[in-house]
């Protein structure tokens, strides 16, 4: 088998051709799921690596502030810190809701029409 | 007793047990030469060398990330910096955790859509082939190289420490050990075996992580804040260990290195080609969601026990024990094994025996995926797609990959016993920021910006490559400090250990400068292609 790309599909279904793939491009249909997916994940990206930025910076420049006893011998650092975890899991988890709930319907609608050549 | 006696009993004591840990470790080289052997009679096509046949679950990928993931410097560089600085080694886990939402959130589902075997299939779909691929396969072979060093030179630290073998000899014989098992697991086993590899390895890992986890709680009654408070007066520091400062804190160059690892950590993630091609082992882009997912909860437990490691190693331990026995700390982990057990008694041994040859399984699973992610690339994406032109056939290309991967092997033996006294957790940070500044630009750019092209991703490919490396090369890592690799002569300039806060985001500024200055029109079809297929997976594989 060559190795040419885009590699041919090896599976059954039916490789669209390039109008029809900017055709859907083009369409509504996709632009809602580009949109969608668009405006959920990058504002989303940004905004936990704005987070973790901050708490670098926090770390560096604000050491009394992190050194702030909290409870026991939780200080302020450890404490946001650990809420990174926290953040790190709960970003996770609403994307996947989000993708299973929003985007992969349309995507899977999609997928489906293209390759049965519909 | 004195520290430094508490550290000869110790070292005693792991050269007394030492025929145990090679027969923990022998035990763990045999079950997983057996499961290599089994793979590589199932491996027949390409899709199964280069993506174990496409048929794993989203669980067992997950797993088999976590386990690619986890390496020495994560286990024994996180742990030993927490043990030494506190807090500030604590800060290192967070950024390797949260980058994994950028593979997450942009990366792992495009990518399972549109390519097949490597990196460079994403990179170059809308591009011209053959100087696309040239770019992406030299920069897999340099980010894996970076990270094969650290590995090897792990391996000979570890060795050197827990078998009591100093001489250089000994060190290099390991080196080469470890270089010869690489090669055998991946030209046999493939992608298929290395997978299994893989999950084998994380299974231990855990449940080692988990064992020393519950005994050390256990020590302080499952009381974290009393475990945090002891670790804080035996460390000799007081407050200021569970404060920010220790590590970075001391001027305003360290603290700006710290920025940059920090930048480095959480961007380099999603542009490391031994993680991204183990999303092609799933059927779907769901299942590669799904991997992500379990990766991120098994990291994430990982790291919150290194903490509980860390803290207890410097909860129990004399800080000068740790530090006699490794400058960096990298013995934290094991040590604290063997006074969990008791240091006199056989069970101290036994652990020391379980967690040291539980590293050594890291270390090699780790330089199996490298091994197998550089060669790869080298096979499909130069050999097959540059010098062949597309026209090889199957057969030849995985022979070529299986050629390269002893190649690789030979010249990571080679170089590893070079590095063998390098720091094993900043070769790693290093081969982040490499990753972060000449693979993310164009896997971000070649995904969502329309207008990119071929010459704005060898401008950010090669640009973040050479600006990543050459910073790398007069900083003080390599010349002009005690701890430096060339400590006898002094060409640095650049100040920083890591170059990442400079050359990602001159990764990023070449690929759109690259792609504003060429006349080159983008392939519309080509992007219409990309863009349907990575977000719906029409047509994907």
């Amino acid at each position: 088998m060559a190795t040419e790309t885009p590699p041919p599909s090896k599976s059954p279904t039916r490789l669209p051709s390039t109008e029809e793939f900017v055709a859907v491009q083009e369409s509504a249909e996709f632009g809602e799921l580009r949109s969608s997916y668009r405006n959920f994940a990058f504002p989303l990206t940004l905004a936990f690596i704005v987070w973790y930025l901050l708490y670098v910076l926090l770390s560096n420049y604000a050491g009394d502030f992190m050194g702030t006893k909290l409870f026991g011998n939780f200080n302020v650092a450890m404490t946001l810190g650990l809420a990174q975890f926290l953040t790190t899991f709960l970003i996770a988890w609403w994307y996947a809701r989000t993708a299973a709930a929003r985007f992969d319907p349309k995507a899977e609608a999609i997928k489906s029409r293209m390759e049965d050549g519909a | 007793m004195s520290p430094a006696q508490h550290t000869l009993l110790a070292a005693g004591e792991a050269s007394e047990h030492r025929t145990l840990i090679i027969i923990l470790f022998s035990v763990f080289v045999a079950a997983t030469l057996v499961i290599t052997v089994w793979a590589g009679r199932q491996t027949k096509d390409a899709a199964d060398f280069y993506a174990g046949g496409r048929q794993f679950t989203g669980f067992q990928n997950g797993l088999a990330v976590s386990g690619d993931y986890m390496s020495a410097a994560s286990f024994l560089g996180i742990a030993g910096a927490i043990a030494l600085f506190g807090y500030d080694g604590f800060l290192y886990s967070i950024g390797f955790l949260v980058a994994w939402l950028v593979a997450l959130l942009l990366v792992a589902e495009p990518l399972r859509n549109s390519g097949r075997y490597t990196m460079g299939d994403v990179l170059a779909y809308r591009m011209r082939q053959r100087p696309v691929r040239t770019a992406a396969g030299t920069s897999t072979i340099v980010v894996s190289i970076f990270y094969l060093l650290a590995q090897m030179a792990g391996a000979g630290v570890l060795v050197s420490l827990l078998l009591g073998i100093t001489s250089d000899s000994g060190k290099i014989g390991i080196v080469a050990l470890v270089g010869v098992l690489m090669i055998v697991y991946v030209t046999i086993g493939g992608m298929k075996g290395t997978t299994w590899v893989q999950m084998v390895k994380a299974v231990l890992l855990i449940a080692g992580a988990l064992l020393l986890t519950f005994l050390v709680l256990l020590k302080f009654d499952f009381n974290v804040s009393d475990l945090l408070g002891s670790a804080a007066d035996n460390s000799g520091k007081g407050a200021a260990f569970l404060e920010p400062g220790l590590k970075y804190g001391a001027t305003g160059t360290t603290k700006l290195d710290f920025i940059s690892l920090g930048i480095a950590l959480v961007l380099g993630t999603a542009g490391l080609p031994h993680i991204l091609i183990r999303f092609y082992t799933v059927p779907t882009a769901k299942a590669a969601r799904k991997s992500v997912l379990w990766a991120i909860g098994l990291i994430g437990a990982f790291y919150l026990m290194t903490l509980a490691l860390g803290f207890g190693a410097a909860a129990l331990i004399k800080p000068d024990e740790i530090t006699a026995s490794n400058k960096a700390g990298n013995t934290a982990a094991p040590l604290l094994a063997l006074h969990l057990g008791g240091v006199d008694s056989n069970w101290g041994a036994i652990l020391l025996a379980t967690i040291s040859a539980v590293a050594f399984a890291t270390i090699l699973a780790v330089v199996a995926g490298l091994t197998l992610a550089s060669s790869s690339s080298f096979a499909h994406d130069i050999y097959a797609n540059v010098i062949k032109r597309g026209t090889a056939t199957e057969k030849q290309e995985m022979s070529a990959a299986r050629y390269a991967t002893v190649g690789i092997g030979a010249v990571s033996i080679l170089l590893g016993a070079l590095a063998r006294d390098l720091n094993v957790a900043g070769l790693v940070a290093l081969a982040f920021a490499v990753a972060a500044s000449a693979n993310l630009p164009t896997i971000l750019y070649s995904l969502f910006w329309k207008r990119f092209t071929t010459s704005g991703a060898l401008w950010s490919i090669y640009g973040g490559l050479v600006t990543a490396v050459g910073l790398v090369l007069f900083s003080p890592v390599v010349s002009g400090k005690p701890t430096s690799m060339f400590p006898d002569v002094d060409f640095h300039w650049f100040p920083l250990e890591n170059p990442g806060i400079i050359s990602i985001p001159v990764g990023f500024l070449l690929g759109v400068v690259g792609t504003l200055l060429s006349k080159e029109e983008p392939d519309k079809g080509k992007y219409a292609e990309l863009e349907v297929r990575s977000l719906t997976g029409t047509g994907a594989h």
